[in-house]
């Protein structure tokens, strides 16, 4: 049944606890050698759909196979050829750097001398050279998000599952990650990596899949997200900020829609449905006496597009569940 | 982060493209990788045998010199017949942290990367085993050690105090399945530590630990007669005085053995069962 260019196909994945539906029917299609991006709020079912894929969670109904292994019965082929990096860390707290990646290695097989070495390379690659030997509860946010990946990596794996791999992380060491997850993809592993950015999931993934409610509600590459909501937006910048109520009324009539005043005294924007309108729009006011600094049609933000598909905003509720740990047992997110 | 981002990129990539693999770790590997693990908490976790080895110094001090002289006539004598009984309640009350810790575990991601991986699955539970026994056998070590200071001797010796400590641990592993269950069924370490406590109490002081049942009142002597932890406490006291009969060995690995055959399936099949 399953198709060798996948790492991942589910179809219909269910997982109820209790009366929480926590994922609903998913289906994914995740190419081998790829990012995948889930994208949702918080408790739209991302942890659920990658606890259910990365075998920790018996599904309900649906199936699956990951690099081609049944999910329900090929349970261990299965995770002999992934990896798991959680949304809290999932290192041992009172063990040092060093040793917690010495124990994975002897969990995946290397023995004394190469379980050492193995760690080793990986604490020098993800630059924790220096925090070897302290333990891990003196790590800042950063250094344990960088160790937790690198005890995902013991073993390369085929398929990466990374559960919100930023959240309540600084700029640079998100950009840290980043730059993980990128020499990862090159190097040939497929990564599936839950957010809750819209500028993560656009950065870094070839295909998203948005997820809400525990159901998947579009699925494309950004640019294809950006499209099916179907309008641009041009921004205009006139050259004398007097002109700008005559623009906005000009641009209306064209247009058929309402312009917005940015803050900029200069600044004005509306959406479009037909961007060769809007370009004619534009050459017509220019020839009208309305001197036009410049101008640009762009494409909508995921975070629009996330708003025209669920009708809310996606970074939501943020203070409940920060990195805390607390709700662990039932619902995932 | 030092080192530019191409340098880093370049290390990540070498690192990460040693795709080779050894071959799986037997479960015999895991079992010790797990126990290895244990060790190295011991090490860095020194808190948690202040218990095992302050607690067991107190009592054997205090008891002995403040019920010595009322209760054997001095303390000298009471120790004699005090000190078994120390070293049980000791490892007994050790043995509940057996299930704090696992609780504690479960409670964080680090079990969810455990069952991640192709190991054998009950590896992490039979690992940790191997620590508790680690941690049993130091802090009866240390009773007994307190105890020859003060003046103890045992009847049999070195072997004596030996076998004394193997049916410890025995029995102690038998009983901590309960400590076991109760770390995999309920939610926080503080209700594991609450619901062991309740156990723990009446079973230890409602005992022959400090004295000998045959002055209570029948109601009570009846319970003590049967308590599992008074049982092992007389075979403890039998091996060390030199007056120990196979019988009294055997009344005291019922209870432990019982313990194992309810409990252990019951702790595995809830480890087992998915969250």
């Amino acid at each position: 049944m399953s198709h060798p260019d996948f790492a991942i196909e589910a179809e219909g994945l269910v997982k109820h606890f209790g009366k929480t539906k926590a994922v609903d029917g998913v289906d994914l299609r995740v190419r081998n050698g790829t990012v995948y991006g889930v994208l949702g709020p918080n408790g739209a079912g991302k942890t659920t759909t990658v606890r259910l894929l990365a075998t920790l969670l018996d599904p309900d109904a649906g199936r699956a196979t990951v690099l081609g292994h049944d999910l329900r019965t090929e349970a261990h082929a299965v995770r002999a050829r992934i990896s798991l990096t959680g949304q809290f860390a999932s290192v041992d707290e009172d063990l040092t750097g060093l040793e917690n990646l010495m124990l994975l290695a002897k969990l995946q097989g290397f023995k004394g001398r190469d379980a050492k070495r193995r760690a080793g390379e990986l604490l020098g690659a993800f630059d924790l050279e220096e925090a070897a030997d302290k333990q891990i509860k003196t790590f800042s946010g950063g250094m344990r998000r960088r160790l937790d990946i690198a005890a995902s990596l013991v073993v390369t794996p085929d398929l990466l599952f990374l559960d919100e791999p930023t959240t309540g992380l600084d700029p640079r060491s998100r950009n840290q990650v980043w730059a993980i997850v990128r020499a990862l993809v090159a190097d040939g592993t497929t990564v599936l990596l839950t957010t809750q950015y819209l500028e993560e999931a656009d950065q870094l993934a070839d295909r998203i899949a948005v997820i809400d409610h525990g159901h998947v509600i579009a699925e494309g590459t950004s640019g294809e997200l950006k499209a099916s909501v179907g309008s641009g937006t041009l921004r205009v910048n006139v050259r004398d900020p007097a002109d700008r109520e005559r623009a906005g009324l000009f641009l209306k009539d064209r247009l058929g829609a309402d312009a917005h005043f940015e803050d900029e005294a200069s600044a004005l924007s509306l959406q479009v449905s037909d961007t060769g309108r809007a370009a004619r729009a534009m050459a017509e006011m220019t020839e009208a006496g309305i001197g036009v600094g410049g101008f640009s049609l762009g494409q909508p933000s995921l975070d629009e597009v996330f708003f025209a598909l669920t009708g809310h905003a996606a970074e939501e509720t943020p203070a409940e569940d920060e990195p805390g740990r607390k709700k662990r047992k039932g619902k995932g997110s | 982060m030092n080192a530019s981002h191409q340098e880093v990129a370049a290390m990540l990539r070498a690192t990460l493209s040693t795709r080779a693999r050894p071959p799986q770790a037997s479960p015999v590997a895991n079992i010790l990788a797990f126990a290895w693990r244990a060790l190295l908490k011991i090490k860095h976790v020194p808190e948690q045998l202040f218990d095992a080895v302050i607690t067991p110094i107190m009592f054997t001090v205090m008891f002995t010199y403040i019920f010595g002289g009322a209760l054997a006539g001095s303390p000298r004598e009471y120790l004699q017949f005090l000190l078994p009984g120390i070293m049980v309640q000791t490892v007994v009350f050790a043995s509940m942290y057996t299930g704090v810790t696992l609780n504690t575990d479960l409670s964080k991601g680090i079990y969810d990367r455990f069952r991640s991986l192709p190991i054998w699955h009950l590896s992490p539970i039979v690992g940790a085993m191997f620590g508790d026994f680690l941690r049993y056998t130091l802090s009866s070590g240390i009773v007994v050690l307190v105890g020859l200071l003060m003046g103890y001797r045992p009847e049999t010796g070195v072997a004596g105090v030996l076998v004394s400590i193997a049916l410890l641990n025995l029995c102690t592993f038998g009983f901590g399945w309960i400590f076991t269950t109760l770390g995999v069924a309920l939610r926080t370490p503080g209700s594991v530590m609450t619901f062991g406590w309740l156990f723990l109490m009446p079973m230890t002081f409602a005992s022959n630990v400090f004295v000998d049942s045959s002055t209570m009142p029948a109601w009570l002597k009846a319970f003590v007669d049967v308590n599992p932890v008074a049982l092992l406490v007389t075979a403890l006291r039998g091996i060390l005085d030199g007056t120990g009969t196979a019988r009294s060995v055997g009344m005291a690995l019922i209870a432990p053995a019982v313990v194992t055959l309810v409990c252990a399936p019951i702790a595995l099949t809830l480890y087992k069962r998915k969250r």
